[in-house]
């Protein structure tokens, strides 16, 4: 625990609190604990920013040493597992995506390992590294870049540039406005399709950070809720760390499946992008 | 949680950097091992059947040849024990003529001897005729004027 004498919501606050540095209403540059004003948006959540880069290294590091020795003779079996998770990743690109365009998969891959990565910090018992940061003098430090939303959301935007780019691309400026405005109904309902249609548009890139910040936002939750219990005597606590383990292993299981869920849908959206429809 | 766009924006780049460098150094090299020992099994694989069919022909022409060796060495079996049967045959008939032949000449020779004893013998009675006639005759008898009763005589033993 952070402090002893805090309060079960004292606790909970301080683990859902990120370590924000930015500009305040006064037009300060300040951390956002440290400013009595409240801050613009003009902010930087370091602990996000800063894990999120530390997992990307990792992955980066990781698949590059994979990757520069790569042989086609026998692997190492650090190239065999990350081929084997490459494979993975191609298959699942080949099987959707039927177009030619070589930054998808890669694109696909990255998202996959890193979004991973990022989740994983999740299984981390959640005052180890907060309590070791705390004694180093830093008081909010939130270690799972993926229950920030302006992480999984920044993504998500960059999935839906990719989306619009390759939408204007491949199908023209018209083309493009023509899919959103004369789909589901004729075109004399043009404001109805562009309604509807903008909807659907709009729907992905939310649908898609939201739905990993939700799932890693409430798990990260439950997690705090269970080491709340470590302070209610042996007893509880033995429960706790019970509960905790049981979580952790369910817990394995959400942070693929949104990996995968997450680097799927990009690749399916940008199949959707992709998909020169015909003539309506 | 809440709106923080220097999160948003660092986190756009950063994810770009990575996707850039996933898109370069990343995936082409690891694809390309994969790919490249992908064609090498699928030869390999195809040279392995290829062998295999080889090795089929192979024996099955082995088979074929032994099979023609086989009936080769039966036939010349065949005529070896056909020869030696003639040999054998061939061997027995000269014996035999052999046989033939000598007792042929051992029967001529006894008969030569038979006459030669007989000859003898002949001459011998004659002469003890003669001496005997003479004892009981007292008398010489005249050998020439006897001659031919003497020999008459002689044949008839």
């Amino acid at each position: 625990m952070a402090s002893g004498e805090a309060t079960s919501a004292e606790y909970i606050q301080h683990h859902l609190t990120n370590l924000t540095y930015g500009l305040d209403t006064q037009g300060n540059w300040a951390f956002a604990h440290e400013t009595p004003y409240s801050m613009t948006f003009w902010t930087v959540n370091v602990d996000s920013m800063a894990w999120s880069i530390i997992t990307g290294v990792v992955f980066a590091w990781l698949f590059y040493s994979g990757a520069k020795k790569a042989t086609a003779g026998v692997p190492g079996p650090l190239q065999n597992a990350v081929e084997m998770i490459v494979d993975f990743i191609d298959d699942t690109t080949q099987s959707v995506f039927n177009h030619h365009n070589p930054l998808v998969a890669p694109l696909a891959l990255t998202i996959f390992v890193w979004v991973w990565l990022m989740n994983f910090m999740d299984l981390i018992p959640v005052d180890w590294i907060p309590g070791l940061a705390a004694a180093a003098h830093i008081h909010y430090m939130k270690v799972v870049p993926t229950t920030d939303p302006n992480i999984t959301m920044a993504m998500a935007f960059s999935v839906f540039a990719l989306i619009l780019y390759y939408s204007i691309k491949r199908k023209g400026m018209g083309g493009f406005f023509a899919e959103l405005a004369f789909h589901p109904f004729p075109k004399l309902l043009m404001p109805v399709n562009l309604i509807l249609e903008g909807v659907t548009l709009i729907a992905k890139p939310l649908s898609l950070g939201l739905r990993l910040f939700g799932n890693m936002y409430a798990g990260e939750m439950i997690f705090v809720l269970i080491a709340l219990m470590f302070t209610g005597g042996i007893a509880l606590g033995i429960f706790g760390g019970i509960l905790q383990w049981g979580w952790a292993v369910f817990h394995v299981l959400i942070i693929t499946l949104q990996a995968f869920i997450f680097s799927v849908l990009t690749i399916v959206y940008l199949t959707q992008a992709h998909d020169v429809e015909e003539e309506h | 949680m809440t709106l923080s766009l220097g999160t948003l924006i660092g986190q756009t780049i950063t994810f770009i950097v990575f996707v850039i460098f996933c898109k370069r150094y990343i995936w082409p090299p690891l694809i390309n091992a994969m790919q490249e020992r992908q064609k090498a099994i699928a030869e390999g694989l195809s040279s392995a059947e290829k062998a295999e069919q080889d090795l089929a022909s192979a024996q099955e022409r082995v088979a074929d040849e032994l099979k023609e060796a086989k009936g080769e060495a039966q036939k010349l079996l065949e005529q070896a024990r056909a020869r030696a049967n003639q040999m054998v045959e061939e061997a027995k008939t000269e014996a035999r003529e052999e046989g033939e032949r000598i007792k042929e000449a051992a029967r001529s020779e006894i008969d030569q001897e038979i006459n030669r004893a007989k000859e003898s013998l002949r001459g011998q009675v004659a002469a003890l005729s003669v001496v005997g006639a003479e004892k009981i005759l007292g008398d010489s008898v005249d050998a020439e004027k006897h001659s031919q009763l003497l020999s008459k005589l002689a044949e008839e033993l």
